[in-house]
């Protein structure tokens, strides 16, 4: 069973904090994390490969810090890493940006399952995972939160809905995107910590990729980015105050015309 | 020629305006000039439009090539979704929102809908203000695939070119339109709140949060059609019904073999305890860990009984096994925005605030009154969440008559 895991950099959501005066996004010390969901994705590509043998191949595509994630992905089990970097990539939207990897993962080769969040969350746009395996016109299942069985070349999985979830049969190879309920990422172990401080990230610009130069980067988008603007921050509103049973109708007089 | 941006250092009079600008802390400066760090650029073009003295520079190509002839693209389409043969409430917000665009457009509004022995829906979508309803019906289309419905509207596309997609950012919404949008190369924005008209370029201006809210982006497909757009849920309003309007119906037959999936669908499960979708709710009430156990979760489930609301958890309560992964509200989780959202013992870490923060109006009950709920909280209660939540719900069936 051969996997290959997409995962991203991204800031730590926790630190994200608004400079009350300028009303923009406080970057300095903000640190950069494993895109939470692609953790589970990370997690669910070593479960997969202690299941069933084989290897697991993590791929980024971003700046050239993006190494310091795929070192983590090796220390949390991953066997090799590429970073896909290069100047050119700079301003893809989804489209594009499914283009490259999809590239990437052609160089690659060889996969049964490719594994992503379903998600990253500073774009939160689920737009990539299907992205990918449409440019790789391969079948997909998203939002799995349960690889149920993979036997005779096919995997059984859960897609969680909104109401629930659905039973897929999906045949090998396949691109699943995956949610926080399919498993609990373990720590790095020591072992893998010390794996990941000698190993090699393979590292591919867009012409080790083959990749069409129009479809990659801004030229490759069709869309563009007009505007950003922070929004007003929400103001916190009035506190009710008083004893238990005036507050709740006092509440529910102010409440009264939404819920009617 | 590639896109590129320059600082034109002359001009540059260090005043760091850019550098505040930069969502995307690309800018620093450097003996007294803005330095842009091409690593972590995106070509966004925020800074060019700080810029008070014009020294920023950002040369965008038009992309693959010369502009396509666009004119042959009309028309605004909902693509309607319908689970169980339930036309589900996202679409007759985005019929709500797709008549305005329509008409600022001076195109017709039309609905799409997949599905077998479905033909009793259409007049419910002629109702709701659709000229046109392209209906496509086999049994291959029962429960959505992604196969089959992915060929069905590729191929609607190229045969009716619309010149905008609205589509629900639903788990079937997402997966769907992705796949469409790569196949026929068009632009897609993801989870969009705001939609607007450019009345000078006829293009779409597609607003959409970033970063949980933290930041807003406007977004546009110059070049390419359709431009497509998923809608979150409860922004748009719902299109109003009339009875005696009537649409134009289209029917489309695709040949048995053009919809084979290579996936199959074996079972669907529903899970969830309450009926209440929670993306599709108008109240939620929500509890976290401040209930102290599992069991005094049951405060939160008769608040929701009595409002007809859904009931939603932290990720802290999810955690602890309290409540299933499918309720819980916030990054990790689900993104709603209710009419009204209660939070009962959830402290509202940022993580829980970027999940419901635009919600329209916010009930916080906490016992610390430092808790960051209240920051977002148009109506704070500071106090024991299991006194006052019974006390909430005595009152509400005291008023409802329930």
């Amino acid at each position: 069973m051969n996997v290959i895991v997409c995962i991203k950099q991204v800031p730590n959501t926790t630190d994200v904090k608004i400079d009350p005066v300028t009303n923009t996004l406080i970057r300095d010390g903000v640190e950069s994390v494993i895109n939470p969901f692609d953790a589970y994705a990370i997690e669910e590509g070593v479960r997969l490969k202690e299941r069933f043998g084989g290897k697991v191949t993590v791929i980024s595509m971003g700046p050239p810090q993006a190494e310091n994630a795929l070192k983590e992905a090796i220390s949390l089990g991953c066997d090799e890493a590429v970073l896909v970097s290069d100047r050119k990539f700079a301003g893809s939207d989804t489209w594009a940006t499914s283009y490259t990897l999809s590239c990437a993962i052609k160089k690659v080769g060889n996969y049964d399952i490719i594994l992503c969040g379903k998600q990253a969350s500073d774009g939160d746009t689920a737009q990539v995972g299907p992205g990918i395996s449409t440019h790789l016109d391969i079948p997909q299942v998203t939002y799995v939160k349960k690889i149920e069985d993979i036997k005779d070349n096919k995997a059984r999985v859960d897609r969680m809905t909104e109401e629930g979830y659905d039973v897929l049969e999906t045949p090998l190879p396949c691109l699943l995107t995956v949610v926080k309920e399919i498993n609990t990422p373990r720590m790095p172990s020591l072992k893998g910590m010390m794996k990941a401080k000698s190993a090699q990230v393979a590292k591919w610009n867009a012409g080790d990729i083959e990749a069409d130069p129009k479809s990659i980067g801004l030229d490759g988008s069709p869309t563009r980015v007009v505007r950003i603007f922070t929004p007003p921050p929400r103001k916190g509103g009035e506190i009710i105050k008083g004893e238990t049973s005036q507050i709740a109708q006092e509440l529910v007089q102010l409440l009264k015309d939404i819920v009617i | 020629m590639a896109s590129s941006i320059t600082v034109i250092l002359n001009k540059c009079t260090g005043c760091t305006l850019c550098v505040r600008s930069c969502p995307f802390g690309a800018i620093s400066m450097a003996n007294k000039k803005a330095v842009i760090d091409m690593a972590k650029c995106t070509l966004c073009g925020a800074c060019v439009t700080t810029c008070k003295f014009s020294a920023i520079e950002l040369k965008k190509d038009s992309p693959q090539g010369a502009p396509k002839d666009l004119s042959a693209y009309k028309d605004v389409w909902v693509f309607c979704e319908q689970k169980k043969g339930v036309i589900q409430t996202i679409s007759f917000e985005l019929l709500g929102e797709g008549k305005k665009l329509a008409k600022k457009l001076g195109v017709k509004l039309c609905a799409v809908i997949l599905g077998h022995n479905i033909e009793a829906k259409i007049e419910e979508l002629s109702h709701r203000g659709a000229d046109k309803i392209y209906v496509v019906d086999d049994p291959a289309l029962k429960a959505y695939l992604d196969d089959p419905y992915t060929e069905v509207l590729v191929n609607l596309v190229q045969e009716y070119k619309p010149e905008i997609i609205l589509c629900g950012a639903t788990v079937i919404g997402r997966s769907l339109v992705s796949r469409v949008a790569v196949k026929i190369d068009a632009g897609l924005t993801a989870d969009c709140t705001g939609l607007d008209i450019d009345e000078k370029e006829k293009l779409l201006l597609q607003t959409r949060p970033a970063f949980g809210g933290n930041i807003m982006a406007t977004i546009i497909t110059p070049n390419h059609r359709p431009q497509m757009a998923t809608v979150r849920h409860k922004v748009m309003k719902e299109a109003e019904i009339h009875k005696g309007h009537k649409a134009e119906v289209i029917r489309k037959k695709f040949p048995g073999a053009s919809l084979k999936s290579r996936t199959t669908l074996l079972d669907i499960v529903e899970e969830i305890e309450e009926t209440v979708n929670l993306a599709e709710a108008d109240i939620i009430v929500s509890g976290g860990r401040g209930l102290g156990s599992p069991e005094n979760f049951s405060v939160v489930k008769e608040l929701a009984k009595v409002l007809g609301a859904a009931v939603g958890s932290s990720r802290a309560a999810v955690d602890a096994g309290w409540m299933p992964y499918s309720h819980q509200v916030g990054q990790t989780g689900k993104t709603v925005c209710p009419k009204l959202y209660v939070a009962c013992g959830i402290s509202g870490q940022i993580q829980h605030l970027i999940g419901m923060q635009s919600s329209k109006v916010i009930v916080a009950i906490n016992k610390d009154p430092d808790a960051p709920i209240f920051k977002v909280a148009t109506y704070g209660i500071v106090g024991d969440v299991l006194e006052i939540v019974p006390a909430l719900t005595k009152e509400f069936k005291k008023v409802l008559k329930k």
